[in-house]
């Protein structure tokens, strides 16, 4: 059942693809293509932490703050002549503590995730613009800059980061008890609790992997506009949210895979590329992505319905 | 001699699923008037079958006939535009809204030069003449989340039979699937009383049980269902109980508990003047290696909550509570489990499985950290670990098929699965056989032997008297969160178990209220 969804969104990027040949034939050049995967990079990473919170039955407001930051603490390490190790490691875990308050704030403090997360998207934006007196950070080494400029081959370095990342994250949310206990809690919380699960501590610990992928997908972006901005992440949050729910994952949790959600990015990367090349205004994408995101859910509401 | 048409006539209805036939030229013919009983093992098709009379399901093929002419049920709007009406097993209340606003939720009155303001009065009016049309004695006025079940289960009968919008029929056939299985003896009477008062105004009724006595009680006709099919449609005035259990099972069912006493052992379990408030007031009690200790009492006595707290679900205030020996402080169930304790969750629904899951990952979801290696789940271990279970259970599902697509029967052995895959010694069953068709009954029993003769011991919460009184080794009867009698299988009857429960028997009348007057 979930291969036949999963099919429809594959078709639906496929049918995309080949409308876009037709109206613009540059579209589907490899250079194009990489590019389009490089610019989908960061909003995929970011929805690869948004489908664990997802599928677990919650939702993070917070993931475009924690990218700013996350990148801010990154710029201001690297500004502060900190080894670039160290500076990763801050961002990191500048990203993880951000997840882990989320998490114990909506696990051992029983809160609404929305309400949480609404709370701490003001709490770490405010944050990022208070040590960067909202000021960007900007200008650093090329040994830092070669995480988004550099190229393994023809492929740019975020998308190996990518691919490593939904590869990692798939096993765990398939292979290991952690991504059992996701979906187990999304789909019946206390049942979970009454089989002796440790539903606090997951709970905790999907919305750190969540707070980890920003910090990760921050990197990326601090490295490749060279320069670590206390506004970035605007609105990555409902980026990340569509790709998911395009991807087929359940709102009510329970239901969905990372492969969906790939699927739903690079729907929603090849639409704006597509539309870029189109000379379509931007004013005018809003309202195509916006349609793209009703629709995606429309027919996938309709394909569970004729399951019935 | 000349016979009205039929009020509805279902002939030769066919529907499968992937996978499963679930109906397979069934055939229901039902009368203005009588009370229909619809028998049938889970798993049965009684649930498809009205669930393709009320238009939530197409049929695959076969006719229906309302009063001898053909019909297309299109939808649920359609069913109900026709006078059909469904009362399922879970209630369909909005529970922040009044009575009165949930019976007329399609269909709210409105002053008459604004459309869209609700005529609040006219609604109370409406409401209360329903109400008492149907001898009922509820304020429409208050919230449906202030009523008890039963009167929650009035609601939703006069939601069923009050005009839907302004364009259907007035109720012709009304289903009602397993309306008893919450309620109290007064409210059963109450209940049945106006099955009678509705079936005397011509309206036919289709009622699913599992009860036999409720079936000879109200029935007139009675249809059973077998594996999709119709076995048997007679007057319940030429059939025995013995003959219906067997056209229902296709096997003989004379003993229906057939307890076996296994030896008792060593204490597995001991509860010291335990105690939480507003739920459990002082309870001691203790269970042995061996040991079916039944636990009785009326809704709300506290049976749940003592359950919970058993398993670590809840915490107490006061007492001790001493496993194998030793005192234990349990943090969640996770502690108890880890103790050997599994539990059998009264709502299997909400509280015992993950329905999206599979079979496999449902029974080894307590079992993860010990199945995996190094945090990594391989799915063929579980499988592995659910194939034999699955087996020993006799589920009918294999094991990587979502529980969603299971009957109820089989689902409660899923959960029942999930312990027996482990280390577990104190079985806490709550309701184990509720909403469960006679065959799994049987089986659970037949379990519930097998594990005692294994050394475990089992504490069983059950409403029904004749399966405690059957099962059980020892029984606790509790009454307002105090036990109030402990009665030795050999000397406790029916009479004896109510009467506690009741709070009539072995009570001190000065302190049996302390802690719960609001």
């Amino acid at each position: 059942m979930n291969r036949a969804r999963r099919f429809g969104t594959v078709i639906g990027l496929v049918v995309l693809c080949a409308i876009l040949w037709i109206l613009t034939p540059y579209f589907l050049t490899v250079s194009n293509l990489l590019n389009v995967a490089e610019q989908t990079s960061i909003n995929a990473i970011v929805a690869v932490g948004m489908t664990f919170v997802i599928l677990s039955a919650g939702i993070d407001l917070s993931v475009g703050s924690i990218v700013a930051f996350a990148g801010v603490v990154l710029g201001l390490a690297l500004r502060g002549d900190q080894p670039l190790a160290v500076a990763l490691a801050l961002a990191l875990a500048t990203g993880v503590v951000c997840g882990l308050v989320n998490g114990l704030l909506v696990s051992v403090g029983d809160l609404p995730p929305f309400i949480v997360t609404l709370g701490t998207m003001s709490i770490a934006r405010g944050a990022a613009l208070l040590v960067t007196e909202g000021r960007p950070i900007s200008g650093f080494a090329p040994s830092f800059r070669v995480l988004a400029t550099g190229r393994v081959g023809f492929v740019p370095a975020p998308v190996i980061a990518t691919a490593v990342v939904y590869l990692a994250a798939h096993v765990a949310l398939t292979r290991t008890t952690f991504g059992r206990y996701v979906y187990a809690i999304g789909g019946n919380e206390e049942a979970t609790r009454l089989s002796g699960v440790a539903v606090r501590f997951h709970k905790a610990m999907i919305y750190a992997v969540s707070g980890l992928m920003s910090a990760i997908a921050a990197v990326i972006l601090t490295a490749r506009l060279n320069s670590a901005q206390p506004i970035a992440g605007m609105m990555y949050e409902l980026d990340a949210i569509a790709a998911t729910v395009i991807g087929g994952t359940s709102l009510m949790g329970g239901d969905g895979t990372l492969a969906g959600t790939l699927v739903g990015a690079l729907i929603m990367g090849v639409l704006r590329n597509g539309l870029n090349l189109l000379g379509v205004s931007s004013f005018l994408q809003q309202i195509v992505i916006g349609g793209v995101i009703v629709v995606a859910v429309l027919l996938d509401t309709m394909l569970k319905r004729n399951r019935m | 001699m000349t016979i009205a048409a039929p009020a509805l006539e279902m002939r030769g209805i066919r529907k499968a699923f992937p996978g499963v036939v679930a109906l397979d030229g069934v055939d229901l013919t039902l009368h203005a008037g009588e009370v229909h009983m619809l028998l049938g093992e889970n798993g049965a098709g009684k649930s498809t079958l009205m669930k393709i009379l009320s238009g939530a399901y197409a049929k695959d093929a076969g006719e229906i006939l309302i009063d001898g002419a053909r019909v297309e049920i299109a939808g649920p709007r359609d069913a109900l535009a026709r006078g059909i009406r469904v009362i399922y097993q879970e209630l369909n209340l909005v529970p922040q809204l009044s009575a009165a606003e949930n019976i007329f939720l399609g269909a709210l009155p409105t002053r008459a030069p604004f459309p869209g303001v609700v005529d609040r009065r006219a609604l109370h009016e409406r409401a209360a003449q329903l109400l008492a049309d149907l001898g009922m004695t509820i304020d429409p006025r208050v919230r449906v989340d202030r009523l008890g079940l039963a009167q929650r289960q009035m609601v939703e009968i006069a939601k069923a039979l009050a005009p839907a919008d302004e364009r259907s029929a007035a109720a012709r056939v009304l289903v009602m699937d397993e309306p008893t299985s919450a309620l109290t003896r007064r409210e059963v009477e109450q209940l049945f009383a106006l099955i009678a008062r509705l079936a005397a105004r011509g309206v036919a009724i289709v009622y699913i049980t599992h009860r036999m006595d409720e079936v000879f009680r109200i029935g007139r006709r009675v249809t059973v269902l077998r594996d999709g099919r119709r076995v048997a449609s007679r007057l319940l005035g030429e059939v025995t109980v013995a003959e219906l259990v067997r056209l229902m099972a296709n096997r003989d069912l004379s003993d229906h508990f057939p307890k076996v006493r296994a030896p008792l052992g060593a204490e597995l379990l001991r509860l010291e003047h335990v105690s939480r408030a507003g739920a459990l007031t002082d309870v001691s009690l203790s269970l042995h290696a061996g040991e079916v200790l039944g636990i009785a009492g009326l809704l709300g006595a506290g049976r749940t909550e003592l359950a919970r707290v058993i398993a670590g679900a809840d915490r107490c205030d006061n007492g001790r509570v001493v496993v194998a020996g030793s005192a234990v402080r349990f943090r969640g169930p996770a502690d108890a489990i880890a103790r050997g304790i599994g539990l059998l969750p009264e709502d299997r629904k909400a509280e015992g499985l993950v329905a999206g899951l599979t079979v496999a990952r449902n029974i080894a979801l307590p079992h993860g950290r010990r199945l995996a290696r190094a945090g990594f789940l391989a799915s063929a271990r579980e499988t592995a670990l659910a194939r034999p279970i699955g087996d020993e259970l006799r589920i009918k599902a294999t094991p990587t098929q979502p529980v969603r697509l299971l009957s109820g029967g089989n689902q409660q052995k899923v959960v029942l699965g999930k312990w027996l895959a482990g280390d577990v010694r104190v079985f806490v069953f709550d309701e184990p056989t509720r909403g469960i068709d006679v065959g799994s009954k049987v089986e659970i029993y037949t379990l519930m032997n097998r594990l005692t003769a294994r050394g475990a011991g089992i504490v069983m919460i059950s409403s029904e008297l004749p399966e405690l009184l059957g099962m059980s080794d020892r029984i606790v009867v509790m009454h307002r969160g105090r036990i109030q009698a402990q009665l030795d299988a050999a000397e406790a009857t029916e009479e004896r178990v109510l009467s506690a429960a009741l709070g009539l028997a072995g009570a001190s009348p000065d302190a049996s209220d302390r802690g719960f007057d609001r």
